[in-house]
């Protein structure tokens, strides 16, 4: 049954109107939405500035972490190619041209070196191999260049290639041009990349280049060698007797001298092979078939000691481990500095909270003192007291507890970690306790008391159940502080102590490798969300309370 | 002050003092006893150290001076635990992270008694405050009234003879109070146990108690079964504090055993029974209860003393009415009448006459 077949008196009327005569409904929604837009607009700077400052840096983490486009968009012809190769062996020759065109324009762009230092993550020497080959590149070109050059030496000047490949309209305009105005954009002339495809291609490419990142004039710049590649290569390929455009002579004369036996030809692969001979082993072109597509699960994997190969994921060598061990290290070492701030704090905020809170207040700024140090000082305190030579040690040889040659270690690994870290962080477990303990009404204890309850199990069955909150708030906090820290393992941790951090921070900063470093970041973020997952299907999440 | 007596007391503080800064004494020189199965109320305004009282008793505060005995033995050292007294606290103290069940089965579990008991036990004290099917909830899930009767449960379930309640219905509303106080009273006179009950609603300590013990300022200012405190108040601070009161001030005039004349300030003279002075020419205050004040001059003695009063407002409230008059410059003087079929209802502007029976006139202390 519907509302109008039972209210007949409504339905009759139609809507409820306003005083002004609009719909009641409509003149209620305006009215709040207005509301509404006034208090976004008071958040909308708070907004603005998580969306910006917490948001989108853990979206660009995520991101970096399996994006992988710097292959393909430094080689699009290989990656292509190499689609089609099985994989066994060498690839085909095919696979090598297009190696050497995206690699020479990437040598004259110089960003061969930055594909370089990526591969060098997956296969170690792929770094000084892409150097090397930038250089190598040229000499495999000029072996053509030279002897179009003999024959012609207008090959070798721009004038003439500007004519033959542009059309007469750029023509006109880029010799107009003068230097500070904006370069006319490259045409081709019409039928040109029919005729001579691979050579168009080429010119075309060195113009964008000679344009765009040189900014000099084409009329001026005599073409690259890879273009005289090109041109040996349409020349074998076509006959070129009828043709008539510009420059007619001089291209059929090169096409007679690459139809001659003299010519010297260098096949791609044999150009490589001059250049380094890594380029004729499987290795590295396995490598860039694995890693062409454009998003990779790479990085995850070696941040769990697994790699790609063609063969699929496998564990890496023994010896390679270390992100494994790392993560186990790290949670284990969060979970003891966590278990230690409970057993340190939980009788300080207990003793906090069951005194007049003047005294309380007082003996609050003892705990919150060391916020007023900096964290660097603090850390290298630790350092000072717990070294070899330190007052710890001294203390103890003195009392003679520990003879002067055998004095103990306990900085630069996991157990000044622990001591450093439960220090700095034991605040954020006292204060979320203080505030749950003090809600606590004296009034449960008495109750027990009167009940018949002994101190202990008036302590254990009344007080503490009700203090779980304030530890849970404060494990909560200290843990996932703790998983992240960095500054104090890296000061105090030494080889044994440090965090996962510390090695997130090394890809950062030292080996640049930001997918990887992305990629650790990503798991301890998942670990962090797990463990608050778990945390509140066990604790419960209502159960935690800051005050 | 009376006193049943320390001999046979079941409770009995003893020259009890007590101050929490050294400084100023809280309670004052307390002497109290009471007997096996009295249901005794400490009455007083707030701060006036009701609650310090009740919590010596427990054991959570100690006294400063004096002693304090349960049964005849003095309890100065047995911690609150081992005392084995009950306690209904204001606020109930219900351990929230129990059920009902667990919260009643506690006390029981800490005497060490048997499982099977236990559950008999608690359900027998969850029959005996009507909760019998609320055993499996927390206390969040209750009502005010539900939990107070589950703290009074739990306060009785194991059987203690002394059971401490600190006002233990203030957070209630009128009605459940009502009916709360009627519980209590049967209940601990069914079980026959001894209740120190703290309350400041006079209404509350007047219709529950077996004693009511009137405190003010750290001493206990009457000590008197209610009917006996509300018609024979010995001091103006126990008549003012319970129930309605009008005052007169004046000084003595004559004294004839108990008879005396209070001569008023303004002159007049009237008729009053001495209960706090003694000598002629001393400052009094009389009090008047309002339903004591006749107007009609056939039901007053012959020769009684009378004063002028002008009506100044009349209030119906139902079962009676309530008349505001000008006596003796009093403009807060109140008389109360039945509403009965024959009564006058007196209109404002109205100049009436009004008297006592001198025995309902007490001449108190001046302070
Ligand atoms: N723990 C305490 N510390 C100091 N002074 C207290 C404490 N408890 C009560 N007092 C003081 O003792 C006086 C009596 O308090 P209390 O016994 O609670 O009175 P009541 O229960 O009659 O309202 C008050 O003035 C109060 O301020
Ligand atoms: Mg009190």
């Amino acid at each position: 049954m519907t509302a109008s077949t039972t209210d007949p008196e409504k339905a009759a009327k139609g809507p409820m109107l306003a005083a002004d005569g609009t719909p009641l409904k409509k003149s209620l929604s305006r009215a709040l939405r207005v509301q509404k837009l006034r208090a976004l607009a008071l958040v909308a700077p708070l907004l603005i500035f998580v969306l910006v400052t917490f948001i989108a840096p853990i979206a660009d983490m995520l991101f970096r972490s399996v994006e992988n486009q710097i292959v393909s968009d430094t080689m699009p012809r290989t990656t292509k190619a190499l689609g089609d190769w099985d994989g066994t062996g060498l690839p085909p020759e095919v696979v090598f041209e297009d190696a050497y065109y995206d690699l020479f324009v990437a040598a004259e762009r110089k960003e061969h070196t930055r594909l370089g230092s990526r591969l060098n993550y997956e296969l170690t020497g792929a770094s000084s191999l892409f150097r090397k080959s930038g250089r190598g590149l040229d000499e495999l070109g000029e072996v053509y260049q030279d002897q179009f050059k003999d024959l012609d030496k207008n090959w070798d000047e721009a004038q003439p290639w500007a004519e033959m490949m542009g059309s007469d309209d750029w023509l006109a305009k880029e010799a107009a041009w003068e230097k500070g105005e904006r370069l006319p954009k490259f045409e081709l002339r019409d039928g040109v990349d029919e005729l001579l495809p691979r050579t168009a291609e080429q010119y075309a490419a060195f113009a964008t280049f000679t344009h765009n990142d040189d900014r000099k004039s084409l009329l001026k710049e005599e073409p690259w060698s890879a273009v005289h590649t090109a041109l040996y290569q349409d020349l074998a390929a076509n006959d070129y007797s009828g043709y008539s455009g510009p420059h007619a002579d001089m291209l059929k004369a090169a096409d007679t001298l690459v139809a001659s036996p003299d010519f010297q030809t260098l096949p791609f692969k044999d150009g490589f092979g001059e250049i380094d001979k890594d380029w004729l082993e499987p290795g590295i072109w396995r490598t860039l078939k694995l890693y062409a597509p454009k998003y990779t699960s790479g990085y995850f994997l070696n941040s769990v000691d697994m790699k790609l190969t063609p063969e699929g994921v496998e564990a890496r060598p023994q010896n390679e481990r270390i992100y494994i061990m790392l993560f186990k290290r790290t949670l284990f070492m969060s979970l003891v500095i966590t278990c230690s701030c409970i057993l340190l704090g939980y009788p300080v905020a207990y003793i906090l909270s069951n005194l007049p809170s003047r005294t309380a207040n007082l003996l609050m700024i003892l705990v919150l003192l060391p916020f007023w140090t900096s964290l660097l000082v603090r850390t290298s305190a630790w350092k000072i007291m717990l070294q070899q030579q330190g007052v710890i040690n001294d203390v103890l040889v003195w009392i003679g507890l520990v003879s002067d040659d055998a004095r103990l270690t306990m900085i630069n690994n996991q157990f000044g970690t622990i001591v450093a870290m439960t220090h700095i962080l034991l605040p954020f477990m006292i204060l979320p306790m203080y505030s749950v303990m003090s809600t606590i009404p004296k009034t449960y204890v008495r109750a027990a008391k009167s009940l018949g309850a002994t101190d202990w199990t008036t302590f254990w069955r009344v007080y503490f159940p009700q203090s779980v909150p304030g530890i849970g708030a404060g494990s909560i906090l200290v843990f996932i502080l703790a998983i992240g820290y960095y500054i104090t393992p890296e000061i105090v941790g030494g080889t044994t102590g440090t965090f996962i951090s510390n090695r997130i921070a090394y890809h950062i900063s030292t080996s640049l490798n930001w997918g990887l470093a992305a990629a650790l970041g990503s798991i301890l973020l998942a670990v962090v969300l797990l463990l608050y997952w778990a945390y509140d299907r066990i604790v419960g999440i209502d159960n935690v309370k800051l005050g | 002050m009376q006193d049943t007596g320390t001999s046979d007391a079941f409770v009995a503080f003893e020259r009890v003092q007590k101050s929490y800064d050294g400084e100023t004494l809280v309670v004052k020189d307390l002497n109290l006893s009471l007997p096996k199965g009295e249901f005794l109320t400490m009455l007083g305004p707030s701060g006036s150290g009701k609650t310090t009282c009740l919590m010596m008793l427990a054991g959570f505060e100690t006294a400063t001076h004096g002693e304090i005995k349960l049964d005849g033995k003095p309890i100065n050292n047995i911690p609150p635990h081992k005392r084995g007294i009950g306690m209904v606290f204001q606020n109930y103290a219900l351990f929230p992270h129990m059920t009902v069940a667990e919260n009643l089965s506690f006390p029981l579990e800490v005497r060490k008694i048997g499982k099977s008991d236990r559950e008999a036990k608690v359900k027998r004290a969850l029959d005996m405050v009507e909760m019998g099917a609320f055993g499996g909830r927390r206390p969040a899930q209750l009502s005010g009234g539900q939990q107070q009767r589950i703290a009074l449960a739990r306060a009785l379930v194991f059987e203690p003879e002394l059971v401490l309640m600190d006002e233990p219905l203030g957070a209630l509303d009128k009605q459940l109070r009502e009916k709360m106080q009627f519980e209590i009273t049967s209940l601990a006179h069914q079980l026959g146990i001894t209740t120190v009950y703290v309350t400041h609603d006079q209404t509350e300590a007047l219709t529950m108690s077996d004693r009511v013990a009137v405190f003010n300022d750290g001493r206990i200012q009457q000590l008197a079964p209610p009917d006996i405190l509300y018609e024979e108040p010995e001091n103006s601070f126990v008549a003012q504090f319970i129930g309605e009161n009008n005052t007169l001030e004046g000084t003595v005039a004559e004294i004839n055993g108990d008879r005396c004349v209070v001569k008023l300030d303004g002159g007049e003279v009237i008729d009053a029974k001495p209960v706090n002075v003694s000598k002629v020419g001393e400052r009094t205050r009389v009090s008047i209860r309002p339903e004591r004040v006749e107007y009609n001059k056939d039901r007053l003695q012959q020769g009684a003393h009378t004063l002028k009063a002008k009506v100044l407002e009349f209030i119906y409230m139902g079962d009676i009415f309530r008349t505001r008059l000008e006596v003796a410059g009093n403009r807060e003087f109140v008389i109360k009448t039945r509403n009965a079929p024959d009564q006058v209802r007196l209109s404002p502007g109205t100049e009436i006459e009004i008297g006592w029976l001198p025995e309902d006139c007490r001449a108190l202390d001046a302070n």
